[in-house]
């Protein structure tokens, strides 16, 4: 079966084991939601660094799909086909 | 208690807009700094847990990126814990997310393990297991006044809760809907806000809506509560029925800060500020000041503090501990952080160009003081 695979930032690797790409089996397409659902369903705390308790996505977390930010697409509705590779990047906001 | 023996330390622990430093000391004037913990987020509440025999500091942390969490550690900061299911979220059904935990509470002696938290949106929370897990005050929660309630220029919350050690009273303050008093532990809720202006609206004396920057209750005298409103400070005898003013006798009116003594009755420390078009130390002159009649009058205390300070104090950035003389602390948006053996007469500086200080609070504990470790 093919994979889909979420590579995480650094500073969000601890929160995962140390690993810096994590993957879920896929055989059709899969909303990044669900995705999300998979990848980080043995991993409580990196979930909610991702997204909050209503599962709305973090502010500034970005998630790239084909190197599109899912918000301009269908945001967690964004479908990932298997084989494709999401980034999960922090945002330049702060100061 | 009394005088410090040399089984007994202090922590002092002060939260940041980017992290979290902790000290100890045996004297109040040398400290031992760790950190930053948590570096690169802001910690806005700290509630240190002296009960059940061991030391539990909480943090409220929130990173701009990640979101807030609650953690604690029971090691000085040598590490920390957040448990894994999270210890503050907003259950399902209510659509509402935590923005920013604003404060953290332990309760009384009388009740290990219950540690109330304040939140942004405006809610309030408790927890009955050390602060590990948080649950929703639904009756505030579910106040019909609640889509009333509006924000202040931080963010609307709910920022202060005090605990009547000896019943079920609770008052909550919030930013901004005033204070609301609960009289059976938590349940149900009412506002309590007459004599506090908020001139700020069409109705300057309404029922709720005023806002209130900190209360404190004082440690001796049953139904007595001090508040530091957006303009006006204010004292009530009468559970939180009637407010009335005591800012006479201060340079400014404004101000966060509003702390008690831990023991005697009448002592209270504000932080005055000129506002509203400057909020700064009126005269760019920073000082504490006390009142050791609650209220009646104010001694200005300024002996250790800069000639000259621009910077605010915000409504958590100050605490006391229990020693006697009871030590005070505040630390300033400029990063500086000072520290009081006796009560406010003189101060001591005891760290400087920190990130803005958001919270400050401090504890006597059991055992000699140890280097906190970096961490986190």
């Amino acid at each position: 079966m093919a994979e889909i695979s979420v590579v995480l930032p650094s500073v969000l690797q601890p929160l995962a084991g140390g690993q810096s790409v994590l993957t879920t089996p896929a055989d059709g397409a899969v909303t990044v939601g669900r995705l999300l659902d998979s990848v980080t369903g043995t991993y409580p705390v990196l979930a909610r660094r991702l997204r909050d308790e209503t599962g709305a996505l973090r502010r500034y977390v970005n998630i790239y799909v084909n190197g599109e930010e899912v918000r301009r697409l269908r945001g967690l509705d964004t479908e990932v086909s298997a084989g494709q590779e999401v980034l999960i990047i922090q945002s330049v906001a702060g100061g | 208690m009394g005088c410090m023996n040399a089984s007994e330390s202090f922590v002092l622990a002060i939260g940041t807009k980017k992290g979290l430093w902790l000290a100890t000391s045996q004297d109040r004037k040398q400290w031992s700094f760790s950190g930053p913990h948590f570096l690169m987020s802001e910690i806005p509440s700290i509630g240190i847990d002296t009960r059940d025999g061991r030391t539990r500091i909480m943090v409220g942390v929130r990173s701009e990126h990640w979101g807030p969490y609650v953690a604690h550690s029971d090691d000085l900061g040598a590490s920390w814990t957040e448990p894994e299911q999270g210890a503050i979220k907003f259950p399902e059904g209510t659509g509402a997310a935590v923005e920013r935990i604003w404060q953290i509470y332990p309760d009384a002696e009388s009740r290990p393990g219950v540690v109330w938290a304040g939140a942004e949106p405006i809610s309030v929370w408790k927890s009955t297991d050390g602060g590990e897990h948080f649950e929703l005050n639904r009756g505030l929660w579910d106040h019909p006044h609640r889509s009333e309630w509006g924000a202040g220029y931080g963010g609307a919350a709910a920022h202060s809760i005090v605990v009547n050690p000896a019943g079920d009273n609770v008052h909550v303050a919030m930013s901004t809907g005033g204070v609301y008093r609960s009289l059976d532990g938590g349940t149900s809720w009412e506002p309590r806000n007459k004599g506090i202006s908020a001139y700020f609206m069409p109705d300057p004396n309404p029922e709720f809506g005023q806002c209130v920057h900190k209360i404190a209750a004082d440690a001796a005298v049953e139904g007595r509560l001090y508040a530091q409103n957006h303009h006006g400070v204010y004292r009530t005898d009468d559970n939180a029925e009637n407010w009335e003013s005591i800012a006479e006798g201060l340079p400014a009116d404004f101000g966060f800060v509003m702390l008690t003594h831990p023991r005697r009755a009448g002592t209270a420390w504000v932080v005055p500020l000129k506002a509203d078009g400057e909020r700064i130390p009126p005269d760019g002159k920073l000082a504490v000041h006390r009142t050791d009649d609650a209220g009646a009058t104010w001694k200005r205390l300024d002996s250790g503090l800069p000639q000259s300070e621009f910077n605010a104090v915000l409504r958590d950035a100050a605490g006391v501990d229990s020693a006697e003389p009871a030590g005070v602390y505040f630390g300033t948006r400029g990063g500086a952080v000072y520290a009081s053996a006796d009560e406010g007469e003189t101060f001591t500086e005891v760290s400087s160009h920190l990130p803005d200080v958001l919270c400050v609070r401090a504890a006597v504990v059991a055992g000699a003081p140890v280097t906190a470790a970096a961490s986190a």
